[in-house]
């Protein structure tokens, strides 16, 4: 594939430089860390700060997330690589506005890592910090080990949740209880139709045979769980509903909030082919979609598929959902 | 008992990071087979940056712990908070040590390795570099303990490395990225535990060769 670049190594810098530009009415960079990305009107005084943070190359998350009632500071990794607990600390830093900071991301062994060392320097600094952990992505464990999940487009609704909370003026455990049913009431899939490269790399370091699928894909271009043959829309979208659906016992009447993301590579209208048939689906079995939102919300580089998150909704998640949001990403 | 000096041993140290740049595609290549493949590159930024600013002349923990900065402060990953770990600890127990000889030398692995379990979960055969790491760390004890020479040891410690390194072929991810894959994970090596391999090595090939 042909690739807008320059040296591969600047690709980040170089991402969040024209990202910090490009949407200087929402974010700003933090004066002391460059891989740090914070909302333009954080640190709120009094209010819980929510941090979160991820590897690059899933633009518009992580970066994208920032903003008024959403993300406070985002920490900024390499491309698929978590950020440094440096920049977790100075994220956290930036954030706190005296509440305590909730630290929402995803479970991977790195973050997990990094996030752990940074709470620590936080503890050191009087900073009161808690963590919410996604593992939304089905394929990645049985349901009985949930807490080895992955975290996947879920991670936005989280964001969102938590967001909210915080710009009610909700305590640090407030926030994060809500983050938390947040996270817990989210199921995700994803669908890998094509890999994606690595700039630095240069090649592949998987493929995807003509005619075939990777179902359970990550985000990382991690394969799948699952080949499959290709089949046509509908049947992956039943596929995609299946799998989330059948992982969470939802009773009939329940509101949802539907994701579909592209991966990178797929045309938008792909994913409005996708959604067609997803909320016929849903409404199949007996759930109303309350919002919807597709587009690439969370992408993997150039990576061919989608993912596909429900959350199911409360009164409280419902309402938090609909809380007016200022952010690049949505 | 014989030993080496401390000063001027920083510069083992630019020899590992050599080896880790020299490796760098190799390591992204078995990355890739079971992670995202970036294993190499992430490596060989850190170890090269980190060699780009040795002055020469430092001892062997003041290298370490600029290389363990700018692991932690600049890489990230996994990698950068596991390894950052493992030299920060490896050069707090070296600081001061005019001479590395054995014990120092034991000391300093078994602070690395409590460093990295400090940070880390994995236990060997999780396929990760504890698979190295730990093989390694017991075998250069055992020596020292049997009364073997420093070279010996060090000899020691390489091969029961690189055994712990292909053990990995056989295992399934048990944590981390390519944990997910189950069964898929096997039969490929593990790059953690291939890095580790690599910087044990060298390690101790630049000891042994100032040993006189």
């Amino acid at each position: 594939m042909q690739r807008f670049l320059n040296n591969p190594d600047d690709i980040v810098d170089e991402t969040v430089a024209g990202f910090v530009k490009a949407h200087r009415d929402l974010v700003k960079l933090d004066p002391s860390n460059p891989r740090v990305v914070v909302a333009r009107n954080a640190p709120v005084k009094g209010k819980v700060g929510i941090v979160t943070g991820g590897g690059s190359g899933h633009e518009p998350a992580f970066i994208g997330y920032a903003g008024r009632n959403m993300v406070d500071a985002v920490a900024v990794g390499e491309l698929f690589s978590s950020p440094t607990a440096k920049s977790f600390i100075d994220a956290i830093k930036a954030a706190d506005g005296g509440a305590g900071v909730a630290v929402l991301y995803g479970n991977y062994a790195g973050d997990n890592m990094n996030v752990k060392m940074a709470r620590r320097m936080a503890a050191k600094d009087g900073i009161e910090v808690a963590t919410v952990v996604a593992n939304d992505d089905v394929c990645s464990a049985p349901l009985d080990e949930r807490a080895k999940r992955r975290g996947v487009a879920g991670e936005i609704f989280m964001w969102k949740i938590g967001g909210a909370k915080a710009a009610e003026g909700a305590s640090l455990s407030e926030v994060v209880a809500s983050a938390q049913r947040a996270i817990d009431a989210c199921r995700s899939v994803g669908v890998g139709l094509g890999p994606c490269t690595l700039p630095a790399v240069g090649h592949p370091n998987f493929l995807i045979e003509p005619g075939k699928m990777e179902i359970g894909i990550g985000h990382h271009g991690e394969p799948g769980t699952r080949l499959e043959d290709l089949k046509t829309a509908n049947e992956v979208a039943d596929d995609m509903v299946r799998i989330v659906l059948d992982d969470h016992d939802l009773p009939a009447g329940t509101e949802v909030a539907v994701l579909v993301s592209g991966l990178g590579a797929t045309p938008v209208n792909e994913l409005y082919v996708l959604y067609d048939r997803i909320e016929g689906q849903i409404a199949a079995r007996g759930l109303s979609v309350h919002r919807a939102y597709v587009g690439n919300y969370f992408t993997s580089l150039e990576m061919v598929g989608a993912t596909v998150t429900v959350l199911a909704l409360d009164d409280e998640l419902k309402r938090l959902l609909d809380v007016e949001t200022a952010c690049a990403g949505f | 008992m014989t030993g080496i000096a401390n000063e001027g041993a920083g510069a083992i140290i630019g020899e590992v990071a050599a080896v880790i740049v020299a490796n760098k595609a190799y390591l992204s290549e078995i990355d890739g087979k079971i992670g995202d493949g970036d294993h190499g590159v992430n490596m060989a930024k850190g170890f090269g940056r980190a060699a780009e600013r040795l002055r020469g002349g430092e001892t062997l923990d003041a290298a370490m712990q600029v290389l363990s900065d700018v692991l932690m402060s600049e890489i990230g990953g996994s990698m950068g908070p596991l390894y950052g770990m493992m030299f920060s600890d490896m050069a707090d127990a070296l600081a001061g040590k005019a001479v590395i000889d054995p014990a120092a030398f034991a000391l300093m692995l078994r602070a690395g390795l409590d460093g990295v379990q400090e940070v880390g979960e994995a236990q060997v055969g999780d396929k990760t570099l504890m698979d190295s790491l730990v093989p390694a760390v017991a075998a250069f004890e055992a020596a020292v303990a049997a009364g073997a020479g420093f070279g010996s040891a060090l000899d020691r410690m390489k091969a029961a490395a690189a055994a712990g390194r292909d053990s990995t072929i056989d295992l399934v991810a048990r944590i981390g990225r390519s944990s997910r894959l189950g069964e898929r994970s096997r039969g490929v090596l593990d790059a953690g535990a291939t890095s580790c391999c690599m910087i044990l090595t060298a390690l101790a090939d630049g000891v042994a060769k100032r040993l006189v």
